[in-house]
């Protein structure tokens, strides 16, 4: 009888053209897509000149993804000319997925933002990016040179990060190398509670496992609970895999999944792999989703858990909500409903995870569904609760160039709905950095110190059609 | 591949991630360009807070911020768990190269940085068999004998073991990815 396998070793098998992967056998794959941006694409084209020559042609132009988004609103030209190497090699391949931030031009001065989220080729930060342009589909194999590449493992596919190294390898020939990683299971029991969000879940996993306590491992995230999330909500706790380590995390695949794939796919065909009863895990935890209570993650590390009643006492600078872990159109909602009607104590930055996401938070009420003429917009909400809303994009979850929207350039203290709180991360080696769900960020947002959301949410938040097709 | 490599140790601390090796406002030079790419050296380590910069005393400056210097003293980095741990930026190994680095010792690597390392050839990444961040201090005489997997600290006479660097062996002497595609007839 064949070994029992988990998803990510079928995957991985299927693309090396093999009945099996063991867990700890060297493997070359196919990889489906290969996506990168504008802080590792340089890096990477340097490279693949360098190594192919300067008339070398990429693999297959129709399976490279160009998403800028990190450096994009900034005046800084070295940042500017990145955008510009981008593409030209954009034309120079014959790149079929570039978001060109159109208004980042090669000249000195702070671009101008779009006006119309709706009316720009830019889409901002990639790992939002990718599913909303049809790029993921479950059973594939994704490389992005950026470590939350492994978001995407919420579409039941195989996605991890890559250096540019391995990414212009794999620009060259359609392959790279995978040591196939052992699997560890995390099951979720119950049903998602109104006052937690997958942030939740993530950092209670980090926290029992630590930020290294899945190195070279997948993690798989099962149970009803997990099926109880929103894709978006999954794609949180996909997203953070990276933060213990972990070489891929791993969801099941249901009908969310297939519906939102189905009607954004830019290829008809893939194929749907399931875990099999019986296959090996190196480690499992189990948790039930009734009894977890809202978390944060202190500085300077992700696994520095610690519940949010127990921080009471943490004064805060400042709140921020935004990024790929943070900034989906669910994010917004969560923010937005708690914040409906309050004014935040603290200065409160708010960036959109894509210009689909802004589009969102411009067309739609706090209950996800597209607003009456005078109702309010999510953004509008936010903005009356006192929230500045920037431009969508990378912006200050990794702190950037010094004049970044809502970089800490002094030594605050942030709670953040990002994912990384180490010494730097957000612009100052001082800044402490707690790390949270949108509904903690919101409610602090409001007190000025860290504060537990089931003190303003005890009914289910609706999220309407919210980041579905 | 060199079966030894001599120099100065530099000594840092557990969860060193890539923020602190090289800043996310740094990443932004060219890697190709043969000058802005000496801001990589110049700028490498600089985000480990002061205290934790060169153990056991700290605030010892990995790459000696002058004016034109982008070079480091050091050659050999010890660390502690989880060597690399955040984003998956090439950039972090490179820097380390670019200012003179030649091997990490660690005690365990995130999983990015370690290929990094290897598929570009930047550094080689040994792991020991114990930990040396309380050890070994920062500026003792080092020597990595690739072939024994032996650390030897000259200046307080002590040997340790480290790991066979295994599968990863034939990239790192084939020095990288790249390199070794072409001796395997890959490419
Ligand atoms: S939003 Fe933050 S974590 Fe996400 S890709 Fe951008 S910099 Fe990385």
């Amino acid at each position: 009888m064949a070994r029992k396998m988990t998803m990510t070793e079928k995957i991985l098998a299927r693309h090396a053209g093999k009945a099996d992967a063991t867990p700890g056998e060297n493997i070359w794959v196919d990889v489906d897509v290969l996506m990168t941006h504008d802080v590792c694409g340089p890096g990477t084209i340097g490279i693949f000149h360098q190594q192919y020559g300067k008339d070398a042609k990429v693999w297959d132009p129709s399976r490279v993804v160009i998403i800028p988004d990190h450096y994009i609103f900034t005046a800084n030209e070295i940042c500017h000319r990145n955008v510009q190497i981008l593409r030209d090699f954009v034309r120079e391949q014959g790149i079929q997925y570039y978001y060109d931030p159109e208004f980042v031009k090669n000249e000195p001065g702070m671009p101008n933002p779009y006006r119309d989220p709706t009316k720009t080729n830019y889409k901002g930060v990639c790992h939002k990016a990718l599913p909303e342009e049809g790029h993921l589909r479950p059973g594939e194999i994704l490389l992005g040179t950026d470590s939350h590449t492994c978001t995407a493992g919420a579409f039941g596919q195989f996605a991890t990060g890559v250096g540019n190294t391995d990414a212009a390898f794999t620009l060259g020939t359609g392959k790279t190398w995978l040591k196939v990683p052992p699997t560890m299971k995390f099951t979720f029991h119950g049903q998602i509670p109104p006052y937690l969000t997958a942030k939740d879940l993530i950092l209670a996993v980090i926290g029992q496992i630590s930020v290294s306590g899945a190195t070279y491992k997948s993690m798989y995230f099962t149970g009803e609970g997990i099926g109880s999330l929103t894709l978006e909500d999954r794609m949180t706790l996909t997203n953070m895999a990276i933060e213990a380590g972990g070489k891929n995390g791993i969801c099941d695949v249901d009908q969310k999944t297939l519906d939102y794939v189905k009607a954004r796919s830019n290829r008809p065909e893939w194929e749907v792999v399931t875990e099999d009863e019986g296959a090996e895990y190196c480690y499992e935890h189990e948790w039930d989703l009734g009894t977890l209570e809202p978390l944060v993650a202190k500085p300077h590390s992700p696994d520095n858990k610690d519940l949010a009643r127990n921080c009471t006492d943490v004064k805060l600078d400042r709140a921020y909500i935004g990024s790929c872990t943070g900034g989906k159109i669910t994010d917004m909602i969560m923010a937005a409903s708690l914040l409906n009607g309050h004014n935040v104590k603290i200065p409160t930055f708010v960036v959109p995870g894509s210009t689909e996401v802004h589009a969102d938070m411009q067309r739609l009420n706090i209950r996800g569904e597209l607003k009456a003429g005078d109702e309010k917009s999510i953004q509008q909400t936010l903005e009356d609760a006192g929230c500045q809303v920037g431009p969508s994009g990378c912006a200050a979850c990794l702190g950037g160039p010094a004049d970044t929207f809502g970089r800490l350039n002094e030594p605050l203290n942030c709670i953040s709905t990002t994912n990384r709180n180490f010494p730097g991360r957000m612009g100052h080696k001082e800044a402490g950095v707690y790390l949270a769900s949108p509904l903690t960020v919101a409610a602090s947002a409001l007190t000025g110190h860290v504060t537990d959301p089931r003190e303003y949410v005890s009914e289910p938040i609706a999220t309407g059609t919210a980041g579905l097709v | 591949m060199q079966t030894s490599i001599r120099g100065k140790a530099y000594v840092l601390g557990d969860d060193i991630d890539t923020d602190q090796i090289i800043p996310a406002e740094h990443l932004i030079y060219s890697m190709t360009d043969p000058e802005e790419r000496k801001l990589y050296g110049k700028y490498a380590n600089i985000g480990v807070p002061a205290g934790q910069r060169g153990l056991p005393d700290g605030n010892i400056p990995f790459v000696e911020q002058t004016e034109g210097n982008s070079v480091s003293d050091y050659q050999i980095i010890i660390g502690g768990k989880n060597f690399g741990c955040g984003s998956s930026r090439e950039h972090a190994p490179f820097a380390l190269a670019e200012a003179g680095a030649k091997a990490v010792i660690a005690e365990f690597y995130a999983r990015i940085f370690y290929r990094n390392c290897v598929n570009g050839g930047f550094l080689v990444p040994c792991e020991a068999t114990q930990r040396l961040v309380d050890e070994i201090s920062t500026g003792d005489d080092v020597e990595v004998d690739l072939a024994a997997c032996k650390l030897i600290d000259h200046t307080t006479g002590k040997t340790y073991d480290l790991k066979e660097l295994g599968d990863v062996k034939p990239i790192i002497d084939a020095g990288g990815v790249f390199a070794y595609a072409k001796q395997a007839g890959m490419l």
